[in-house]
C-alpha cells in the first residue's frame, strides 16, 4: 500500500547528502533499522522506485526522515537530493524488513558498525535508544572518507558527550588534524580497543557498502563474536571482481 | 492513483520486456546478505537432500562436482530492485540431484551453512528452472555471492536462490524460512511483483 506523504523539512547532512523529513498522515509506525520504499511519478506516469533506510527514531508523530546520498549515476537519489523542495509530495511504502531491526526490549550491548552513509539505520537505533529511555549499552564506531562527510555531527557528539553512546570515528582518507591513528580501515586493533567484548554477547549491526561490512563482520567474528550475533546491511557495488 | 512528484522526469530506458515490473538495470553485482559470510571449507562441504529424519541423498565437494553440469544465462531480480540481465552460471541442475527420488513432498526448504533458509514449491526446482550452481561467470563463485555452491532458481527474486546452500529439505507442510518470516513474499515471483507479505 502506497501512502502520500509530503516535504515538510529538509537540510543538507554533507555536500553529497540531504535529509527529508517527510510527513505521512497514515504511517503505521516502524522500528529501528526498517526501510521504505520510495516512490516517485512523473506527469506522464512513468514512475521509479528505491529503497532507503530511515533515519528517524519511531514515534506517534507520523514524521519519517531519510538520508539520501546522491549517487552520481543515480535516477533517484540526484532528485531527492538536490531538487526536491518543501511542500513536494510522492509516495512510501513501508516500514520494510524485520531483521536488521532494535528495539527497546533488548537490554544487551550493542555494537554498531557504519560506513559513510551505511550510518543511517544505525542512526534510528540511537534515536530510538534515547527516545525510549533505554539504558542498553550503546557503542558506535563511524567509518568515513573524512570529517566533512560525517552525518548527523552535532547530533553524535551531543549523545557522545552525554554519554548516551561511545562513539570512535575512523577516517579512510583525511583525519582531524593531531588525530592518533592515521588515514586506514577498520582493523583488528581498532576492533579489539574499541567495540564490546565478545564475552559481553553484544549484538551487533553493521551497515555500509559490500567490502566494509565484508571486513567489519569477519573481524568482529575473528575477535571472537559469535556469527549468529552479527546482523548485516549491505549496499552498493561488491567493489571487487565485479 | 498515483501522485505526480513535482519536477521528477526519471531516466526512461530499454528493456526489451526482459525487466518485470518495479526493476531497473544494474550491471554491478550488489551483495546482500543478514550476517557475516560463511567460509567454507571444500573438505568439509556437504550437500543433502532430506526427508524428516531420512537423508536420501548426500555429496560431498568431489562427487557433487563428479555430477553433469551445465552451463545456464539467466535473468537475476532482486527484491530490492535491481535486475541483472544475461548472467552466465555453471551448475548442477535440480533435475539431475532430485532424480530417482520417490516422495509426496510438494515444498521445499532450503537451507545454509550461516543459517539461513529460504522456502519454494518442489515443483519450482524441477523441469529445468533450478540449479546448485558452482561458478559464475567463468570464476570460481566467490563466499559473498554464496560460494562454494548457491542455489539458483532465477524466475523467483533471488533471495530464494539461497547462498551457501547445505542441504534440501522435502517438506509435505510448507514452512516460511528466514525472509518469508521477516515479512516478504512466500512465493515471490517478479513477474507479478510479490515483493512483502500481502502482494497478490
Amino acid at each position: 500500500m502506497w501512502r502520500s506523504a509530503t516535504v515538510v523539512a529538509l537540510h543538507d547532512e554533507t555536500a553529497t547528502a540531504r535529509t527529508l523529513r517527510f510527513e505521512v498522515p497514515d504511517w503505521p509506525g516502524h522500528t529501528a533499522g526498517q526501510r521504505v520504499d520510495v516512490r516517485l511519478t512523473a506527469s506522464d506516469g512513468y514512475s521509479a522506485v528505491r529503497s532507503y533506510s530511515i533515519a528517524s527514531a519511531p514515534s506517534t508523530n507520523k514524521l519519517v526522515e531519510i538520508s539520501v546520498e546522491r549517487l552520481p549515476d543515480g535516477e533517484v537519489s540526484p532528485y531527492l537530493a538536490q531538487e526536491i523542495a518543501l511542500g513536494d509530495r510522492l509516495e512510501l511504502r513501508g516500514p520494510v524488513g524485520g531483521w536488521f531491526v532494535w528495539r527497546p526490549t533488548q537490554t544487551e550491548p550493542v555494537q554498531l558498525i557504519a560506513g559513510g552513509s551505511g550510518i543511517v539505520p544505525l542512526m534510528s537505533m540511537i534515536r530510538s535508544r534515547v527516545s525510549a529511555s533505554s539504558a542498553a549499552p550503546f557503542r558506535l564506531l563511524y567509518s568515513v572518507r573524512e570529517p566533512r562527510t560525517v552525518f548527523y555531527r552535532e547530533e553524535l557528539h551531543a549523545l557522545s558527550a552525554e554519554q548516551s553512546i561511545e562513539l570512535t570515528f575512523a577516517y579512510t582518507r583525511a583525519t582531524p588534524r593531531d588525530w592518533p591513528r592515521p588515514p586506514g580501515r577498520i582493523d583488528a586493533d581498532l576492533i579489539a580497543s574499541t567495540t564490546w567484548p565478545s564475552a559481553l554477547r553484544p549484538t551487533c549491526y553493521i551497515c555500509g557498502p559490500t567490502s566494509f561490512v565484508e571486513n567489519a563482520a569477519s573481524l568482529l567474528t575473528a575477535s571472537g563474536i559469535s556469527p549468529d550475533r552479527v546482523r548485516t546491511e549491505r549496499f552498493g557495488p561488491t567493489g571487487d571482481r565485479r | 492513483m498515483a501522485i505526480t512528484t513535482r519536477g521528477f522526469s526519471g531516466r526512461r530506458r530499454l528493456t526489451d520486456g526482459r525487466l518485470p515490473p518495479g526493476q531497473y538495470v544494474t550491471t554491478d553485482f550488489p551483495v546482500l546478505s543478514a550476517g557475516p559470510t560463511p567460509r567454507v571449507p571444500l573438505d568439509q562441504w556437504e550437500l543433502t537432500i532430506n526427508e524428516g529424519d531420512e537423508v536420501l541423498r548426500r555429496w560431498d565437494w568431489k562427487s557433487f562436482r563428479d555430477l553433469p553440469a551445465e552451463t545456464v544465462t539467466v535473468d537475476l531480480h532482486c527484491v530490492t530492485r535491481w535486475s541483472k540481465l544475461g548472467t552466465v552460471w555453471e551448475g548442477v541442475s535440480l533435475d539431475t540431484l532430485l532424480k530417482d527420488i520417490k516422495t509426496d513432498a510438494e515444498y521445499v526448504l532450503a537451507h545454509s551453512y550461516g543459517g539461513y533458509s529460504t522456502n519454494l514449491p518442489l515443483g519450482d526446482l524441477m523441469n529445468n528452472q533450478a540449479w546448485v550452481a558452482f561458478r559464475f561467470d567463468d570464476d570460481d563463485l566467490a563466499p559473498e555471492h554464496g560460494g562454494p555452491a548457491r542455489l539458483l532458481v532465477p524466475h523467483l527474486y533471488l533471495w530464494k536462490s539461497a547462498k551457501w546452500l547445505r542441504g534440501i529439505s522435502l517438506l509435505h507442510e510448507d514452512e516460511p524460512g528466514f525472509w518469508e518470516d521477516y515479512g516478504y513474499h512466500n512465493y515471490g515471483d517478479p513477474w507479478r511483483e510479490q515483493r512483502y507479505s500481502g502482494d497478490e
